[in-house]
Parts: structure tokens; C-alpha cells; sequence
């Protein structure tokens, strides 16, 4: 499949490469919400001025977005995280009964590995739930050929498409070859065409569409047996014959350089016939697919032995050290090139550490939120307040359930603070009485989906203190803007939300709505007590940005002075990372115990002066910093 | 060229150039003509966490990640990371250390300690340490952001490509965007340079 032109080679990750190939498609229309590890594919998208972009609500929205300009006669895509496709699915599925007008491809970027996700899941089984076929690259120069295929394919099949990447994919740079360098002309375009017993989805509609998706389903798998996706790639030792897709081909190609490997580009339809003829082949055959046996359940019951998930783990990548330990029984002495082990395994042993220094040895360093972050002094309260249930969100304040604050109580999913908090007050035993309940949300979350759950809240006569945190970004992946930040995706002025209008209008009444400014621990902490004692919903709105946004000023540092600090600590419980200790001490009390001290210095280059640690210090020990001033 | 994949493993805290330090090692082993991979294990990069960066060259490059324990090299920008990596080396691999610690808020808490001497515990394990004040001769030259420019100074000696290549890589990113830190570059190079030789 490799093919030429004269263009120089792009060194692009995939998420750019899936931008380039939608722009060599002619793509007009591309919408998504941000998520790791897919946000970079809109970002490079909106680099390019012949495509509509967006950055919508939500990942529902954006399939909706697209659709739409499908059905207007444009090719279009949405992209989006995993969990994204579980919220974009109520469309999916009713969609893939219409089909399409232009291309339509989902593009979905699964987590293998959990590197920013609250759970890992296999996409591709929305392949199957919705009938549409599922292709999948295994490196950024597939991913920006297939990206040109699954349009073509959308509209050969009159078929939503899914484009199914990994981490491994969207957030590996290798080399592309570009086709052209040019947007191409596009084809004449039938525009919207009008047909209601096609594209409005009545029971009685829906019935005569659903056959209709069947006989699309069986001619996908004809051409899933001869489509050049599924293709035969590796060497030629018979032993063991792989199936895969995505990068477990090159993770294959790598740990086993001699074993055959039937490449699934097209993975779903899988193409059985080409299967069984390819296990006629080989002495055993070995399914390796990320996350989930989909595959494999699918090949063994049209018959055909494989082994897979009774050799191969079903949770995170299976990357080379993975497969040479999983498949060494099966795999006899090819399964030994790793050649610190293979040939010296003793020297080995004496010579290097295990690969992981364990954390008896070596502290762990988890993220932790910014210096200066916004969400510092909403922590430091709660985890003040005794008596408190917090429901909490998807966001940099889930790492409030950390140290040194402890103050998030749940996390399960986009907007579920809200319903989460309302059960929770709704559900309350005799032992939580007099719990108060928070729920802690961020701008984007909240319009993303927490919106109704706060009007479920109000419908429904709960009593829930909503902390709405507006950092006037997606500060999580990277401040995207929203309409919390008033500017589009070219960063261009849009709608800014009001967001007491909006909690006004859903049902909050305007004596319940605060606004405060999180650096002022006073404010906060009266703003907090005062509002959970209210017996009605209170929404409290923060209202500083978040420190890498372009809204944010930075004040000159501050910093310790060493004879009037009492080592007490209390300043580290405000989490700043520009806070750390130089020295503890242990003293004895008067009345006998033991007492740890620890003291404390700021580190004058991280520090942004917001001004929020030195409410935390009795002694006021803490000062500027004299003699800096920043730009 | 060699046949050979060489593998190279930049090690570091988010915000401290890591991603930047592979992609000049990426974008000089393309010039040089090889088939290139870099990986960004980045999770929450921007907050103070672990950062990884996988980079492989060579004739042709399959999967991404540098499988454990075949590094060449590892570039680190904490000793503390550079110990918690370090078995990722092959070997007779090299492990590039900056010396300056960064304790994460866990240990400022008292949760955990931090190692009394991660560079000398490397080392006990019998691996290749070199170790260079890169921070110290970045805030000597006026800006702690240099530390970059240092490290990949000093790894230059390293590596199969030319030193001079690298160096243009790195200035033709600072003629691009900041011309005014061109001149600043090209001494945190040399410092690297000479420092990273010398043991
Ligand atoms: S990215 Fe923004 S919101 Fe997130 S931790 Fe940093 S400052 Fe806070
Ligand atoms: S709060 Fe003040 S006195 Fe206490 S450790 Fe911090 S700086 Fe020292
Ligand atoms: S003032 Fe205190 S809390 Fe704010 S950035 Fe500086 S050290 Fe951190």
C-alpha cells in the first residue's frame, strides 16, 4: 500500500496525521469535545482554513454536527475519547439505519493503557452494536491513508464509518507521506437530499431500515474478504500464524520478526474466509487484540481454533515485553530476541536493576495540579469542612481526591457530579443525617453534560451545593476554549456564557448563586459554610482562570521568612507545588507529645504570586518577594 | 548506517522540556536518514507528573516503545527519575543524569523520602552514570529554561550523528520562533558539550 509522490515526508503523531488525511479527503465539516488521548486531532484539524471546526459540548453533539453535514452532502468527521462514543452512541445508532450523504467518519481514540481515562474500554464494539464497519491503522502513515479509505468507504457502503485509534497511535510521531499539497477540488455534491421514509426514524420508518442495514452488514463482509485493509504481512515461520490489528501488528512484527501475521486494517467485518484460509496455513493461530476478545469470540464460533485471551492479558497494552512473556510456551526459542535475557541471563541479573525501581525504593510522583491553580483554595476549604459528602467530576479537580486534600469523594463519569450528589442526598441513611453534599464541577463539564443534571437537582427538590469551577477553559487537556472563554477554536471572539443567568434559569434562585473569587480563603470558607447550611440548591461560581490560559497574569513570587516561620505546615495543605520543606523537626509539647515541625521554603521561579498560601500562615510569614518584579 | 535500532529513553517532570528535548534527538536522526518513532507517554504532562518520552532510530522502526531493558540511553532531567528509569537500560547503556533533585509535593507532605543519593545508587548497580550539573549551567547563562539545550549538548557525544547537527536542529527551532535566544542556545550547547565529556 505504500505509495509515492514528490512531496517531502511529514514527521507527524497520529492525531496530525488523521487531520492531514481528512484534509487530502476534501473533508468540509469536522466537530469534537476534547479527550485524551484524542484532543490534538480538532487542534490540527482547525489548522486547516477549508474545514469547518468546531470544538463542541459534547461528543454527541459533535456526531450530530457531523451527521447533519453528511446528510447535506459534505464529508465529515467527529473525533473523540472512548468514553466520548459511549455518549455520542444514542445517535450512532439510529444514524446507522439512515446512512450517509458525504463520508462520515467517527474517528475514536481508545486508552489502551489508561494514561488520562477513568476506565479503558474496547471500541470497537460499537462496530458491532451498530453494524457499521470498523478500520483500524496501526501507525500515523496508516492513519492518514485510512483515514482517506474510511471516506470512501462511508460512501461505497452508504455507511457511517468507525476509525479506531490507541494511544499508541494518536500520541506516536512517525514518518507520513503526504499525496498532495493542495485542498482538493471538490466533486459535485448532490447537496440535501429529502427523503422522510429514509431520514426520519418513525417506528415505521425504522422497521424497512433495518433489513436495509443487515443486507449493508453482509456486503461489508464480502468486502472485508478482499479489501486490501486485511492484508498478509510478516515472515514465514508456520508455527504460529497472529491475527491483529492496530499497533499489536507492530508489536508482533517486533517481539516475533519471523511469524506470519494476518493484518486486519478492516477488523470488523472480519473477513472469516480469509481466516480460515490463513489458519490452514499455520499450526496454531493467536488472536492479539486490544482490550477486549472480540475478534477471537467471533472466530471461534464460526469454528476456526485460536487461541488469545487465555494466553494474552485483557487490560492494557500488549506491547512487546508483554507478548515475549505471554506467547514464550507457545513460542518456544523465537520468543527469547530479547537479547538481555535470550543470551545472558545471568550477567543480566547481576548487571542491571529490574526494569522498575519499585516505589518501597522510590517515591511515586502523580500529577498534581498547577502552581497558583484556581482549584488550590476550593480543596483547602473542603478538606477544612467536617461532615461533608463530595461528589466529584472529570477534570484537574478529580486530583482533589489526593493529597494533601482528600476532599473528592466520587468520580464516574462526564457531568456526573450532579445526579451523583442529588442521589446521595436523596439516598441518605440515618448515619449521614446531617451530611452536607457538595458536588464539585468545572465550566466545561458542566456544559458538557452536568447542566441537566443541576436541573434535575432544582426539578427535583434536592439539596446539593454545586461548586461550578470556571477556569474559563478545558484546563485538563490543555485549555482548549469553550464558551466559558468566549472565543472559538481559531481563537477568535464567540459567545461568552453567563453562567448565574444559566443557573438562574435552571432553577437556582439568585440569592443561592455566589460568586467568589477562589484566592480569597475567607470569601470562600464563609461562602461555603453559609451556603451548605441553606436547605435548597446552592450554586457557588469560582471565577479565575486557569493558570495556562492566556487570561492569567502572573504577580510577582513571594517567599518565606525563615525567623518568623513556625514550621506548622499549614501552608502545605494548600497543595502549591512552588511550597516545599527544607527541613523537619520533631519537638515535645508541654504536655508531652510529640510534635513534627516542618519548615517550609517557596520556590521564587515556579511561584505566580496569587496571593492564596499566605491566608494559611498565622505568623505571616509569608511576603514578597522584594526586588521581583514579573512581566 | 547501522542496522541496528538504537533506542534512546528521555526521562523527566512534566514542564521540563522533555517532549522538546526528544523531538530535536527525532528530528536529527531523520536527517541523518532514518526511519524515526517517538512515542509521549505524557498522561497529565502540564501538572508536575512523570514524563516519558520514547525515542527509536534506525533502518526501519516497528513498535514505538522501547522494549524494557534495551535502552541505549537514557536522558534524565531529575536524579530521581533517572534512578526510577534506569533499568530500562541494556546492558553497557548510558544513563545521562541532571543533578539537580525535584522533590514532588508527596515528599515536602513527608509521605515518602526522597533518596539520599540516586546518582551513587545508579551507579552501584553497575550502569554508566554521567553526571552534569545542566540546571546549575542553565541559571549560570540566565535562564533555567536552558537545561534542554545542555542536556542535548552533552548527550551529543552519545549518539552516531554528527554534533553539529543536532546544534543546528536545536538553533533553527529558536531562529523560528525567538531569534533572540539563538546566541544563548548555542552556549548552553557548548557548555553541554564540553561538560558531558569530561566524567
Ligand atoms: S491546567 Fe489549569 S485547571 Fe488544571 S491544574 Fe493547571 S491551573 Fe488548574
Ligand atoms: S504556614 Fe507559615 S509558619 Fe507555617 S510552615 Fe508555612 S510559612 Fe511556615
Ligand atoms: S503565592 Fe503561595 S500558593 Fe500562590 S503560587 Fe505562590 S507559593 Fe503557590
Amino acid at each position: 500500500m505504500e505509495q509515492h509522490s514528490h512531496l517531502e515526508p511529514l514527521f507527524i503523531s497520529g492525531n496530525a496525521a488523521i487531520a492531514r488525511g481528512a484534509w487530502e479527503a476534501g473533508c468540509r465539516v469536522a466537530a469534537a469535545y476534547p479527550g485524551t488521548p484524542s484532543t490534538e486531532i480538532m487542534e490540527y484539524t482547525s489548522r486547516y482554513k477549508e474545514i469547518y471546526s468546531e470544538w463542541s459540548m459534547n461528543e454527541k453533539v459533535s456526531l450530530e454536527v457531523a451527521i447533519g453535514a453528511s446528510l447535506a452532502g459534505s464529508r465529515a468527521f467527529c473525533a473523540m475519547k472512548h468514553v466520548g462514543l459511549n455518549v455520542a452512541s444514542d445517535a450512532l445508532l439510529s444514524q446507522t439505519l439512515i446512512g450517509v450523504g458525504g463520508g462520515l467518519v467517527i474517528v475514536v481514540a481508545d486508552d489502551v493503557g489508561l494514561s488520562s481515562s477513568q476506565n479503558e474500554q474496547d471500541s470497537r464494539f460499537w462496530g458491532r452494536f451498530a453494524h457499521v464497519p470498523v478500520l483500524e491503522p496501526c501507525d500515523s502513515q496508516e492513519s492518514f491513508t485510512m483515514m482517506q479509505q474510511a471516506f470512501e468507504l462511508s460512501e461505497a457502503f452508504n455507511t457511517p464509518v468507525i476509525l479506531r485509534l490507541t494511544t499508541r497511535i494518536c500520541h506516536v510521531k512517525g514518518i507520513v507521506r503526504p499525496q498532495r499539497d493542495s485542498y482538493p477540488t471538490v466533486t459535485p455534491l448532490t447537496g440535501f437530499v429529502k427523503d422522510v421514509k429514509q431520514k426520519v426514524m418513525t417506528p415505521a420508518h425504522a422497521r424497512f431500515r433495518i433489513p436495509w442495514m443487515f443486507e449493508r452488514e453482509a456486503l461489508l463482509r464480502d468486502h472485508s474478504e478482499v479489501s486490501e485493509l486485511n492484508r498478509l504481512v510478516g515472515g514465514d515461520d508456520r508455527r504460529v500464524g497472529f491475527i491483529a490489528s492496530g499497533p499489536a501488528v507492530l508489536h508482533i512484527m517486533e517481539s516475533f520478526p519471523d511469524a506470519p501475521i494476518l493484518q486486519l486494517g478492516l477488523s470488523y467485518p472480519p473477513p472469516l474466509g480469509k481466516i480460515r484460509d490463513f489458519a490452514a496455513t499455520v499450526a496454531t493461530l493467536v488472536v492479539v487484540e486490544e482490550v477486549e476478545p472480540l475478534l477471537e469470540q467471533e472466530i471461534k464460533a464460526a469454528g476456526i481454533a485460536v487461541k488469545g485471551k487465555e494466553l494474552l492479558p485483557r487490560q492494557g497494552e500488549l506491547a512487546p515485553p508483554v507478548l515475549r512473556r505471554a506467547l514464550r510456551s507457545l513460542m518456544g526459542e523465537v520468543a527469547m530476541p530479547d537479547v538481555a535475557t535470550a543470551s545472558a541471563p545471568v550477567v543480566r541479573e547481576q548487571r542491571v536493576a529490574p526494569p522498575v525501581v519499585s516505589q518501597a525504593v522510590l517515591f511515586p510522583r502523580p500529577p498534581t495540579m498547577c502552581v497558583a491553580c484556581p482549584h488550590l483554595g476550593i480543596y483547602y476549604c473542603l478538606a477544612h469542612i467536617r461532615n461533608t459528602t463530595i461528589s466529584g467530576d472529570i477534570g484537574c479537580y478529580t486530583l482533589g481526591a489526593g493529597e494533601p486534600w482528600n476532599a473528592l469523594d466520587t468520580c464516574i463519569c462526564m457531568g456526573a457530579s450532579m445526579g451523583v450528589a442529588l442521589g446521595l442526598d436523596k439516598g441518605r441513611t440515618a448515619a449521614d443525617k446531617d451530611k452536607k453534599i457538595f458536588a464539585v464541577i468545572g465550566d466545561s463539564t458542566f456544559m458538557h453534560m452536568g447542566m441537566q443534571g443541576l436541573l434535575d437537582i432544582t426539578y427535583n427538590r434536592g439539596n446539593v451545593t454545586v461548586l461550578l469551577l470556571d477556569n474559563r477553559a478545558v484546563g485538563m487537556t490543555g485549555g482548549q476554549d469553550n464558551p466559558a472563554s468566549g472565543r472559538d477554536i481559531h481563537g477568535q471572539p464567540a459567545l461568552q456564557i453567563d453562567f448565574r443567568k444559566l443557573c438562574e434559569a435552571l432553577g437556582v434562585r439568585s440569592e443561592r448563586i455566589v460568586e467568589v473569587n477562589p484566592y480569597e480563603l475567607p470569601t470562600l470558607f464563609k461562602a461555603l459554610r453559609d451556603e451548605s447550611k441553606q436547605p435548597e440548591p446552592s450554586v457557588i461560581i469560582t471565577n479565575q482562570p486557569c493558570v495556562l490560559i492566556d487570561h492569567y497574569g502572573p504577580k510577582p513570587p513571594l517567599t518565606v521568612v525563615d525567623e518568623k516561620c513556625t514550621g506548622c505546615g499549614n501552608c502545605l495543605d494548600v497543595g502549591c507545588p512552588a511550597i516545599a520543606v527544607v527541613r523537619r523537626e520533631t519537638v515535645t509539647k508541654p504536655n508531652g507529645q510529640e510534635k513534627q515541625l516542618a519548615f517550609v521554603t517557596i520556590d521564587s521561579q515556579a511561584c505566580t504570586g496569587c496571593d492564596l498560601c499566605p491566608g494559611t500562615c498565622a505568623p505571616d510569614a509569608i511576603v514578597p518577594l522584594q526586588g521581583v518584579s514579573r512581566g | 548506517m547501522v542496522d541496528k535500532v538504537t533506542n534512546i529513553l528521555v526521562v523527566g517532570i512534566g514542564g521540563q522540556g522533555v517532549m522538546t528535548a526528544s523531538e530535536v534527538i527525532a528530528q536529527t536522526a531523520l536527517r541523518a536518514g532514518y526511519d524515526v518513532k517517538k512515542t509521549e507517554v505524557a498522561g497529565m504532562a502540564q501538572r508536575g507528573g512523570v514524563v516519558t518520552s520514547h525515542v527509536r532510530f534506525g533502518k526501519r522502526v516497528l513498535s514505538p516503545a522501547i522494549p524494557a531493558g534495551e535502552a541505549d540511553l537514557i536522558v534524565a532531567f531529575e536524579p530521581a527519575e533517572a534512578l526510577r528509569w534506569c533499568g530500562e537500560l541494556r546492558p553497557g547503556g548510558v544513563a545521562m543524569v541532571n543533578s539537580e533533585p525535584q522533590a514532588p509535593p508527596v515528599v515536602s507532605l513527608g509521605l515518602y523520602d526522597y533518596p539520599a543519593d540516586p546518582i551513587g545508587e545508579i551507579r552501584s548497580r553497575g550502569i554508566q552514570v554521567q553526571r552534569l550539573a545542566a540546571t546549575e549551567i542553565a541559571r549560570g547563562l540566565g535562564n533555567f529554561r536552558l537545561v534542554n539545550t545542555v542536556m542535548l549538548g552533552a548527550i551529543s557525544h552519545y549518539l552516531e550523528f554528527s554534533a553539529e547537527v543536532m546544534r543546528e536542529v536545536i538553533l533553527e527551532r529558536f531562529r523560528e520562533r525567538k531569534p533572540k535566544l539563538v546566541a544563548l542556545n548555542e552556549a548552553a550547547f557548548a557548555a553541554g558539550r564540553e561538560r558531558g565529556m569530561a566524567s
